[in-house]
């Protein structure tokens, strides 16, 4: 095959399927690796369509050798994913400058397969999906145009071959992905990129941090319980809990260790499953307290569920807990010191305030109801918007600004208890989470963050107390939104938005599903899937064994029905294409005899109907060449059925 | 393909006026390499025809008079013993020639057109021990007088069966006719023919016809009609299936001749009544000259699938 013999609609259809398999790669190749696809593949465009010669293969040699060399260069390595795609990326453009045989053109086809598969490193989401399954669909069609040696086939035609033998393939894909052994993790392996950029709640608070947070509405967990909770803004999510203060910041602290003794369950508790988004810590979130750990994790002395690896991918898991609970009644003398400690010295006028209130008199409690008497009485303003702290936040907060967010609230709440006295510590998390009503998941999304506060009272253990309740009662009650002003809220949470926001759910739920079951399909949920078939507990050898029978079943059924479509093809598609013309001819006046031959009736008919004398006569030499004549084709076919429609 | 054939059917047109239809299924019987009977009355052209094609297609030619007295040895040739090499010499009959005609077949005994009609199936000749092989091509055109005219032993149906096709000459229209008696002696302008075509030409020719395609729902086509003469009460029996494979091949020369490469029904049709007519009896009696009437109302009865 010389350049001649590849037909420009070929041609132009491989480099359509390149471009559209490497166009994704555009985003996080360096620059110039794009720009030199784009001008090869545009080069070798004009090349074909001018009939010029192809560049001769010294000119390659040193084109692919300064790809390789700037690859280098630009990544400093030969190593590695990035590397790797880069390398296939510059090496594929170079191969359709010396595409001279038949072979050449499939080698092209099929890497262009496999690049498609090499985009999942990067993106496994619902329209990197579907626009990989439209570029396997143009690759196919191309694949299936470059197998027409003689004759030009019709767009049409191979589009919709492509697409019936992608439909023939889709039972086998089922088969393939349900049935295949699974391992645990990512199927790939490969180191995920950007682990730092990734928001969510960390193991410090400053003022400002959670209401950062709060603009956010990336999802940072999902929750499906076994009985819907009545009132989902108001579960509380524990999440780290944080001990040490510094006098600006609050920071984790305590000695993680397992707890020893359970929480106390009170009421009814809640079972649910939770599929959580990777964030690269070690906590999990559970409803404020969770009673059991699961695999994998387990709960600290403060309640919190912490896991023994990072979470560096979607994680689900079964989970417990109880809303009514009672914890650390018996909490060690060391630890109730270390709940008391502040810098020394702290925000003066806060711990004065705390003096008086102490000269006063009264019991622990009485200094907590004081303490958020305060915050509910005086001129306390919840917002997401807060002016600056600058030196010293809690007595600037307390006594200045008097406007904040939980955090600044948690905070000052806990320094105040600390300062009485009374063993206090932050608790972060999230609270509430909006229900999806397409399939019933609570989405908890970052700018659900929240922080608290607990108190630890004799006789009563640890406490919570949310002096945001206090400040913004609607805020606990109904949800973020509903506490801050239209304007200040996350654009999602806006009224106005309402259609968005239903159209937002049911794109959650799509999404969800997805992440449940197609990329969070792993050996557990493949375990649970088989034995819903009677086939619990099937080794992956017996695994292989259904999946090679189950594929000669599927690969049977389909050559089965298409060998009864031949058969049922009674009157075939020529047959029909005719017949029709027949009966249009007849709508006319000239009704072809049942002994007729084709020949003799377009004959017949030209002589009757001159004005429809050639469509007649192409429609009857198409006609005898499909029906009677050694060659059909599709695109004969076409060409009968285009002449008859024009009759009709 | 029609522009090496064309000048045969204008050269054989020029002696033979008016039947060009009768003229294209005799090519096409030999481009078939069939033989082909013609059933018509004394003079109407049977002879003409057949050696105006010899002289055209540039083969040598033999004509054989039937009578009831004509000995299988008088067409196939006989031994005789040659004095000088002292040994029996054979010589060959008139029946080792490409194009024979075989006159007023219908005269002989049934012995005599039994010699020839074996050779016509065989291609070949066996006599007194040694099989000698006919040349090629080789095209036997018989003529028979109308079966109820006087003194001829019929062909038995087993016999007609050899023939590829049976075609009528008929008579000429009356501008024909008028042309035909306004021109010169036929025997005197056969002679000044010359050969249009190269005897390699034809046999690659003959091959070619082979090669036309036919397709699944031509052979639907065919089964059909073969199927209503076995179901139709119009017919004694049935078309055989040698019928069959000669409606085919007639076909095949048909749409060959047409210049296409694959048959389609219009060809069936065209040539059914000479292949089917002489294969063919009404109940009603004996296949009279318009039998190839019966093929017609096949034709007009059997859809085409």
């Amino acid at each position: 095959m010389t350049v001649r013999d590849l037909s420009l609609a070929n041609l132009s259809a491989i480099l359509i399927s390149l471009a559209m398999v490497i166009a994704p790669h555009a985003v996080h190749l360096p620059a110039w690796i794009p720009a030199l696809v784009a001008v090869v593949l545009l080069a070798r465009f004009y090349l074909g369509w001018r009939h010029r010669r192809l560049p001769n293969k010294f000119l390659l040699i040193v084109v692919a050798l300064a790809g390789v060399a700037g690859i280098a260069l630009s990544y400093r390595t030969l190593y590695g994913r990035d590397v790797g795609v880069a390398m296939l990326t510059v090496m594929m453009a170079l191969k359709v400058m010396e595409m001279t045989r038949p072979r050449d053109t499939m080698v092209v086809v099929l890497l262009a397969y496999f690049l498609v598969v090499t985009n999942f490193f990067y993106s496994q989401s619902i329209p990197t999906a579907l626009y990989m399954l439209l570029v396997v669909w143009v690759i196919t069609a191309t694949m299936i145009g470059l197998q027409y040696r003689a004759g030009k086939p019709r767009l049409r035609a191979v589009l919709r071959h492509a697409a019936m033998m992608i439909l023939q393939g889709v039972p086998i894909m089922l088969a393939l992905f349900l049935l295949f052994p699974r391992v645990q993790g990512p199927l790939w392996g490969l180191p995920q990129i950007n682990y730092s950029a990734k928001s969510g709640l960390s193991d410090s608070m400053s003022p400002g941090d959670v209401s950062s947070l709060s603009l956010s509405d990336d999802v940072a967990f999902r929750a499906l319980f076994e009985n819907q909770p009545e009132k989902p803004a108001q579960l509380y999510w524990r999440g780290p809990v944080l001990w040490n203060y510094d006098g600006r910041t609050w920071r984790a602290g305590m000695n993680l260790t397992a707890a020893g003794s359970k929480a106390e369950n009170l009421g009814a508790p809640l079972r649910y499953t939770i599929t959580m988004e990777s964030h690269d810590r070690y906590w999990l979130f559970a409803v404020d307290v969770p009673m059991i750990a699961p695999q994998g994790a387990y709960i600290t002395t403060d309640y919190q569920l912490l896991s023994r690896r990072i979470v560096r991918e979607r994680l689900r898991y079964d989970m417990q807990s109880s809303p009514l609970y009672r914890i650390g009644i018996d909490e060690s003398p060391g630890t109730l010191r270390f709940a008391r400690r502040l810098p020394p010295e702290a925000s003066p006028r806060a711990r004065a305030l705390v003096a008086q209130w102490r000269a006063q008199g009264g019991s622990d409690r009485d200094i907590v109801t004081r303490a958020l008497t305060m915050f509910r009485e005086q001129r306390f303003l919840y917002t997401l918007e807060p002016p600056k702290l600058d030196a010293d936040p809690v007595d600037q907060f307390l006594f200045e600004t008097r406007s904040g967010f939980c955090e600044h609230y948690a905070s000052a709440f806990t320094f105040l208890m600390r300062a009485a006295d009374i063993p206090a510590r932050v608790v972060t998390g999230y609270l509430g989470g909006e229900a999806n009503p397409v399939d019933g998941y609570i989405i908890v999304r970052q700018s659900d963050a929240h922080a608290w506060s607990e108190v630890w009272l004799p006789g009563e253990g640890w406490v919570r107390v949310d002096p945001t309740a206090a400040v913004s009662p609607l805020r606990i009650e109904r949800g973020l939104a509903a506490a801050v002003p239209e304007t200040e809220r996350p654009l999602l949470a806006r009224n106005r938005f309402d259609w968005l926001k239903e159209a937002r759910y049911a794109w959650d739920a799509v999404g969800n599903t997805w992440n449940q079951w197609v990329l969070g399909y792993n050996p557990d949920r493949q375990t649970r899937f088989l034995a819903q078939f009677g086939l619990a507990e099937v080794t992956w050898q017996n695994m292989v064994i259904i999946l090679i029978a189950v594929s000669i079943l599927i690969i049977l059924a389909l050559s089965l029905s298409l060998l009864f479509r031949i058969n049922a093809q009674r009157p075939d598609p020529v047959q029909r294409a005719y017949l029709a013309y027949c009966a249009a001819m007849a709508k006319r006046g000239a009704t072809r005899k049942p002994s007729e031959g084709p020949r003799d009736f377009a004959a017949r008919v030209s002589m009757q109907f001159p004005e429809v004398r050639e469509t007649a006569h192409k429609v009857s030499e198409l006609y005898v060449s499909l029906r009677y004549g050694k060659e059909g084709g599709c695109d004969k076919l076409q060409e009968l059925r285009d002449a008859v429609r024009t009759l009709r | 393909m029609s522009n090496r054939l064309s000048p045969v059917f204008t050269q054989v047109g020029r002696i033979i006026l008016g039947k060009e239809q009768q003229i294209r299924l005799t090519v096409a019987c030999m481009l078939a390499r069939g033989h082909l009977l013609i059933e018509d009355l004394p003079g109407m052209g049977k002879t003409t025809l057949a050696h105006a094609l010899a002289r055209t297609l540039g083969l040598d030619f033999q004509r054989i008079q039937f009578t009831s007295d004509l000995l299988p040895a008088d067409i196939l040739g006989v031994s005789v013993f040659d004095r000088d090499s002292s040994s029996f010499k054979f010589h060959p009959g008139p029946v080792f020639s490409q194009v024979i005609l075989a006159d007023e077949v219908n005269r002989a005994t049934p012995k005599a057109q039994s010699a020839l009609l074996e050779a016509m199936e065989e291609h070949q000749v066996t006599t007194e021990g040694a099989t000698r092989p006919l040349p090629e091509p080789f095209f036997v055109i018989a003529t028979q007088n109308p079966s109820h005219q006087v003194g001829t032993f019929p062909l038995p149906e087993s016999q007609l069966d050899r023939f590829l096709m049976r075609i009528h000459l008929g008579y000429p229209d009356a501008a024909a006719e008028r042309a035909l008696l306004e021109s010169r002696e036929r025997r005197d302008m056969i002679s000044d023919l010359t050969p249009v075509i190269a005897t390699p030409d034809l046999l690659d020719l003959q091959s070619q016809v082979r090669e036309v395609f036919t397709a699944p729902a031509l052979l639907d086509y065919v089964q059909a009609l073969i199927r209503y003469t076995r179901q139709s009460s119009d017919f004694v029996n049935g078309l055989s299936p040698r019928a069959g494979l000669a409606v085919l091949n007639a076909a095949r020369a048909w749409a060959f001749m047409d210049d296409r490469d694959e048959i389609v029904p219009e060809d069936v049709q065209a040539v059914l009544p000479s292949v089917a007519g002489h294969r063919l009896y009404p109940v009603t009696g004996y296949p009279s000259l318009g039998s190839g009437q019966l093929a017609e109302r096949l034709i007009a009865d059997v859809p085409i699938p």
